[in-house]
């Protein structure tokens, strides 16, 4: 008997790091999601940035996140050669990520879903935070 | 500094063309230029302004003055997508009253359909300078699927349909049947475009708009140059322009940059959305249509949908007629940019220069509203009031 066929997964991107967002990618190698906090306002942000997106403060920290989260939005893309999810998940440290929904039914995604943090492996780069159902 | 009446659009021209094969994209740029001038009844040697956005090749306004052997004393190059040239009809009122130039000409050309570009279903990489596109084009973002998350999220919160989405394509498809130029010149129905297949979720092909080459043109002059033009006067009342973009993660997806350009432009026209009887949205998706009219004050936040039912887009038959050309979703999309042919429509109706079948009776005020950039992340939103003086 032929194996199960596994669910086809596109192929990834690699992400391009940059000085400002280095030790991002380096966490993410680790399995560890980073966002930016503001140590003058307090405010948590994303995507990460060296100077405060709210104050303008250059007094920004990396702070680990839970890697638990809500789908805020989702689609699927039937018109790819691979169907994928892309989705904005709200991380329970309050800010909204851009992602993929993974390993789960495509046609099952509801927007308030709980999820959780995934690695995927990209070409030749760090790997991807993705969320799967938690 | 206020812009109200203190420029005209003169002179128009949009591009019949929707496949470009044999055209360069600087020779369509020239065509529309020759257009609009010879629309208005000026000629190349009366522009001392151009403006133009990221369609034009090479050094933008260097390259097409070069090109076109303009000599021009100003220029504007304002960036935000599809809704530059919306933008640059305020900047050139601006520029006007500022006394920089008097006759400014404003290109958009593109050719999309013969370069073979799957405009809305491939991810697009700005470069990895931009500070987003590591944390966003691994994920497969497409022009399709941002706008469909915005268009998911207004059904979670407003209980908006497919079938209210629908209208807005149906609207489009009736005014296009009257445009000999159109692209799509076939009126579908609700259950044609729910029934189409799906793309993103919840966006259907029928959502989506179309894909065209061409371009078009507009020529903006001072008070004096208008009283020596011989076209129906459309002056401009009120300007406003706005960003919108993720907050640092604080996303919300409900509403878009009209909310604030409109409500600038309504201050500075002095009227209010009652008082507008015509109404170019840009059409990128149905959804955009949709979230616009709310943001604009048209209806309220979440009534966009039951807004647009039943034929209320429609010219002759609902409330508010708009995209009397058929717009992005049925004419012409050139260039992937769709602010300019909203301009182009809203001075027609404004001259009385519609096709008759679609033409609004006594139209003496018009809005023309643009999104550029995607709703789904970061967009540029301009709106223009205009008057039939």
């Amino acid at each position: 008997m032929a194996p199960p066929k596994a669910p086809k997964e596109r192929a990834y991107p690699a992400p391009e790091p940059n000085p400002e967002t280095k030790r991002f990618w380096e966490a993410a190698a680790q399995g560890q999601l980073l966002v930016k906090k503001c140590l003058a306002c307090g405010e948590v942000h994303y995507y990460p940035r060296a100077l405060c997106p709210f104050c303008g403060s250059d007094r920004t920290d990396w702070q680990p996140a839970s890697g638990r989260g809500t789908v805020y939005s989702w689609s699927v893309m039937r018109r790819a050669e691979t169907p994928y999810a892309i989705a904005y998940v709200t991380l329970d440290e309050g800010v909204t990520m851009m992602t993929n929904l993974v390993d789960c039914d495509l046609d099952g995604i509801r927007i308030g879903q709980k999820v959780r943090v995934v690695w995927k492996p990209t070409e030749g780069g760090p790997p991807l935070p993705a969320f799967t159902p938690a | 500094m206020t812009i109200k009446g203190k420029a005209y659009i003169a002179g128009i021209y949009e591009h019949p063309t929707r496949k470009a094969d044999d055209k360069s994209l600087a020779q369509l740029h020239a065509e529309v230029a020759k257009g609009a001038l010879e629309d208005a009844g000026l000629t190349r040697a009366d522009v001392d302004g151009f403006f133009c956005a990221g369609d034009a090749p090479g050094l933008g306004p260097l390259s097409l003055v070069d090109y076109m052997g303009l000599k021009v004393r100003h220029m504007d190059t304002t960036e935000t997508g599809g809704s530059s040239y919306v933008i640059h009809v305020g900047h050139a009122a601006h520029a006007i009253a500022a006394g920089k130039c008097s006759v400014a000409l404003i290109t958009l050309a593109g050719r999309p359909r013969a370069e073979g570009m799957a405009t809305g279903t491939a991810p697009r990489n700005y470069g990895s300078a931009a500070p987003d596109v590591q944390f966003e084009y691994p994920f497969g973002p497409t022009v399709v699927n941002m706008y469909a998350m915005a268009a998911q999220r207004h059904m979670h919160e407003f209980g908006t349909t497919s079938a209210q989405l629908a209208w807005i394509k149906v609207a489009a498809s009736h005014h296009a049947q009257h445009n000999p130029h159109a692209l799509l010149r076939e009126v579908v129905t609700v259950d044609d475009v729910v029934n189409s297949p799906m793309i993103a979720d919840p966006l259907h092909r029928l959502d989506c708009c179309v894909i065209t080459d061409g371009g078009g043109a507009l020529v903006v002059v001072s008070p004096e140059v208008a009283k020596r033009v011989q076209r129906p006067r459309v002056r401009l009342l009120g300007a406003g322009e706005a960003p919108k973009h993720q907050m640092g993660g604080k996303i919300d997806l409900t509403y878009t940059g009209a909310a604030r350009s409109g409500a600038l432009a309504f201050a500075e026209a002095g009227v209010t959305p009652a008082d507008i009887k015509y109404v170019s949205i840009y059409d990128s998706f149905t959804i955009t249509v949709l979230i616009c009219l709310e943001d604009l004050g048209f209806c309220p936040k979440g009534g966009g949908g039951r807004f647009v039912e039943d034929g209320n887009l429609i010219s002759g038959r609902g409330r508010l007629p708009f995209n009397t050309d058929g717009g992005g979703l049925c004419n012409n999309h050139p260039a992937n940019r769709g602010g300019m042919t909203k301009v182009i429509e809203a001075v027609r109706q404004l001259r009385g220069e519609a096709h008759p079948k679609v033409q609004v009776p006594n139209c003496g005020l018009a809005l023309v509203h643009g999104t550029g950039g995607s709703l789904g992340t970061r967009h540029g939103s301009a709106t223009v009031i205009l008057e039939q003086e």
